[in-house]
């Protein structure tokens, strides 16, 4: 019987010290041996990884381990960044919440005097409360991509206008082929934030402490997404980040990437052009949104150190590399002034007629104070209204009454 | 020295099933639990105590409750829908004499089958917006404009797709549930109410069969509405895409998981407050179902 008891409190006992040993695993420890860990998401054009792999085998200071991460992999750094050691340096955009949590580390000093040289909006996209935690590696935009012998047949012209274009995706519209392809969902993913800008708004104010879409012209300018509807091609086999239902010939427009301007010029050549985002009326701008991914370095990393030495090497000394990975795989735009100049592609055509359009309009398309909750009500609110026929001033007062929520929670 | 035996064996076979219970069931549930009462952003060690804060937020988030009202009208279609048809598949294939393992498995066959992967065909390849699409093709011989089936909202079109994909997919299941409860209906009841004159079809269904299946119901009723409520995959993989997900036919999970886990943040304190309202809820409507269940009787 002793025995017994006995033998039931060693489980009990060997169960809590199971437990326990997961309790104090936070993931330190990994990274004795000085390797560093480097994770990039999954990029889409050939190359990009074996580019990666080999900067990284050239780094004379640590060796250097690469994980290409397919899938969700915003959502994996999330996580990691709880609790994990690893990566020790990582791509993602800043958010506020990981400053405040301590997950990330300032890099205020590996710039140096190169701190010019890159684009200053970019910069601003990575600083939270006046520090920078991220060094925007290649810049992403998105633009319009249209068909000139497609609209020259309908008798349109390339839209300037919010206006123009919901007229112009109606005209085109015919014979199986859509007007606008701007993803499945209706454009609510892609199309809310340059929609803004059409009408002088943003997400947030300019001091970042209020919505910055507190005006009845958000309401007048969701309502055109709604008159686009009916223009829009919806189910298409491949998501508004793949060329491939411009390509097709499924749309006679798309609102796309950059990345894919290669793609579409061997695909239609000439017959391609490229426009802005269109303003609503005098007060609004065209635009077009940039991002960056900007290389990191996680705060619990077993070498802080080694990983900010490593980040300064790749991301801010090796401008051979910052080209090629911004140009040779897929069209981007270096994230330095100096080197947007060698980049061949964007050098004549709809390539350079893009730059110009980041130079002008570029604007930022994922602030750090614009949380999740907040973008989740404001699009809620569009999809309602544009693909369900909501009333637009309704369903944006419940939006801004989150957004103004989350904006206050950022600063308790 | 037989007790000590016997408690020797017990603890090898039942001690590392408790184990993985009580590590990978019951702390996460009671660590939900506790996450549920902190502001427990980017964290899963909060320090933050705000109460009942995160309940009052989901509680008064029209998005949840429109997830859990949806859920309910789903619900509500899908379970009737699926035991109508299932038992009916059933009754089918139990008459049925020849090439009598060919129709069993042949209706069992899609369950086997992954729900991301059914999601991924009807969304691209059956119910697809272009008009190479299979539904589109087919519509189209009738001489129909090609539509957009997960695009339209009014009417809600993507309703079609993912309740098709749902029925294809589970159906199969409850068939075999039922079929197993047919065939335990001893033969000699029929052969006795024939002899007392009663009608082959409705009024031995109504009298024998139906009585006899009454376990195998209540357990299709019950799995049925769990499954309903815990609709993910199929909505997910055929809605959702890397922006989010709209804001119609979303079920709890998919708000949930959006909340607690998605890209742009994890607010893992408001999701788990969000996942203990939905439990209570899931086992509210299960009791009362049991309840009305047993008073039909």
């Amino acid at each position: 019987m002793g025995v017994e008891v006995g033998r039931r409190s060693f489980f009990v006992v060997a169960g809590l010290l199971g437990l326990a040993a997961c309790g104090s695993n936070t993931g330190r420890g990994g990274s004795t041996d000085g390797t560093l860990r480097h994770w990039y998401h999954a990029y889409g054009e050939d190359g990009v990884q074996d580019a990666v792999r080999r900067y990284a085998a050239a780094y004379p200071g640590a060796k250097v381990e690469v994980q290409w991460n397919p899938g969700d992999y915003d959502s994996k750094i999330v996580t990691a960044l709880q609790t994990s050691a690893v990566p020790d340096v990582f791509e993602a955009q800043v958010k506020v919440d990981w400053v405040r949590q301590k997950q990330v580390v300032p890099l205020d000093d590996v710039l140096g005097d190169t701190r010019d040289d890159f684009v200053r909006a970019l910069l601003e996209s990575q600083t939270v409360d006046g520090h920078l935690y991220g060094i925007p590696q290649a810049i992403d935009t998105q633009v319009l991509y249209y068909r000139r012998s497609l609209l020259e047949k309908a008798g349109v012209t390339p839209p300037r206008s919010v206006d123009e274009l919901v007229d112009a995706a109606k005209r085109l519209t015919a014979g199986g082929v859509k007007g606008l392809f701007a993803g499945n969902d209706g454009g609510v993913g892609v199309l809310t934030a340059p929609l803004l800008w059409s009408a002088g708004l943003d997400f947030l104010s300019q001091d970042g402490k209020a919505p910055g879409f507190d005006d009845p012209r958000a309401a007048t300018v969701f309502g055109k997404l709604r008159e686009l509807n009916p223009s829009l091609l919806l189910g298409a086999p491949a998501d508004w980040s793949d060329p491939g239902a411009f390509v097709d010939g499924l749309a006679a427009m798309q609102w796309t990437g950059l990345w894919n301007l290669p793609k579409i010029l061997a695909a239609h050549g000439d017959d391609v052009g490229v426009l802005p985002f269109p303003r609503l009326d005098a007060s609004g701008a065209e635009s077009v949104p940039v991002g960056a991914y900007s290389a990191m370095v996680n705060a619990r990393s077993a070498d802080v150190a080694a990983a900010k030495a490593y980040v300064k090497w790749l991301w801010v000394e090796k401008t051979d590399y910052q080209t090629e990975f911004a140009t040779a795989f897929g069209a981007h735009l270096p994230a330095r002034t100096s080197l947007a100049a060698q980049a061949g592609p964007l050098r004549d055509g709809p390539g350079k007629q893009i730059v110009e359009f980041v130079t002008r309009g570029g604007r930022i398309a994922s602030p750090a104070r614009w949380s999740a909750r907040a973008n989740t009500a404001l699009s809620d609110a569009v999809s309602r209204i544009a693909r369900q026929g909501a009333e637009p001033v309704g369903e944006l007062r419940a939006a801004l009454e989150v957004a103004r929520d989350e904006i206050a929670r950022l600063d308790r | 020295m037989t007790t000590r035996r016997t408690a020797l064996t017990f603890w090898l076979f039942v001690g590392p099933f408790a184990f993985g219970l009580l590590a990978f069931t019951y702390l996460p549930i009671a660590w939900s639990g506790y996450l549920s009462v902190f502001d427990a952003r980017n964290t899963v060690t909060p320090t933050e105590f705000v109460g009942l804060a995160n309940y009052v937020d989901v509680l008064t988030d029209r998005a949840f409750l429109d997830s859990i009202g949806t859920f309910t009208v789903f619900a509500a279609f899908i379970i009737p829908t699926t035991v109508v048809l299932s038992l009916a598949l059933a009754l089918l294939v139990n008459q049925i004499r020849v090439a009598r393992a060919f129709f069993r498995s042949v209706y069992f066959l899609p369950f086997a089958c992954s729900y991301v992967v059914a999601s991924l065909v009807w969304k691209m390849s059956l119910f697809s917006g272009v008009d190479s699409g299979i539904a589109n093709t087919v519509f189209g011989w009738f001489g129909a404009e090609p539509l957009a089936w997960t695009g339209t909202v009014d009417p809600p079109l993507y309703w079609v797709v993912l309740i098709t994909a749902r029925l294809w997919l589970q159906l199969g299941f409850y068939v075999i549930l039922f079929l197993a409860a047919l065939q335990r209906i001893p033969a000699h009841l029929y052969e006795a109410a024939w002899i007392d004159g009663a009608a082959p079809g409705w009024q031995t269904f109504r009298h024998i069969t139906l009585p006899g299946l009454r376990g195998a119901l209540i357990a299709v009723l019950t799995l049925n509405l769990i499954n309903a409520y815990q609709a993910f995959d199929e909505f997910y993989n055929i809605l959702g895409d890397s922006r989010g997900y709209p804001p119609f036919a979303r079920p709890p999970l998919v708000y949930l998981y959006y909340t607690s886990l998605g890209p742009g943040g994890q607010d893992l304190g408001r999701g788990s407050a969000g996942a203990v309202v939905l439990a209570l809820v899931i086992a509210l409507v299960t009791l009362l179902s049991g309840r009305v269940l047993r008073r039909a009787d």
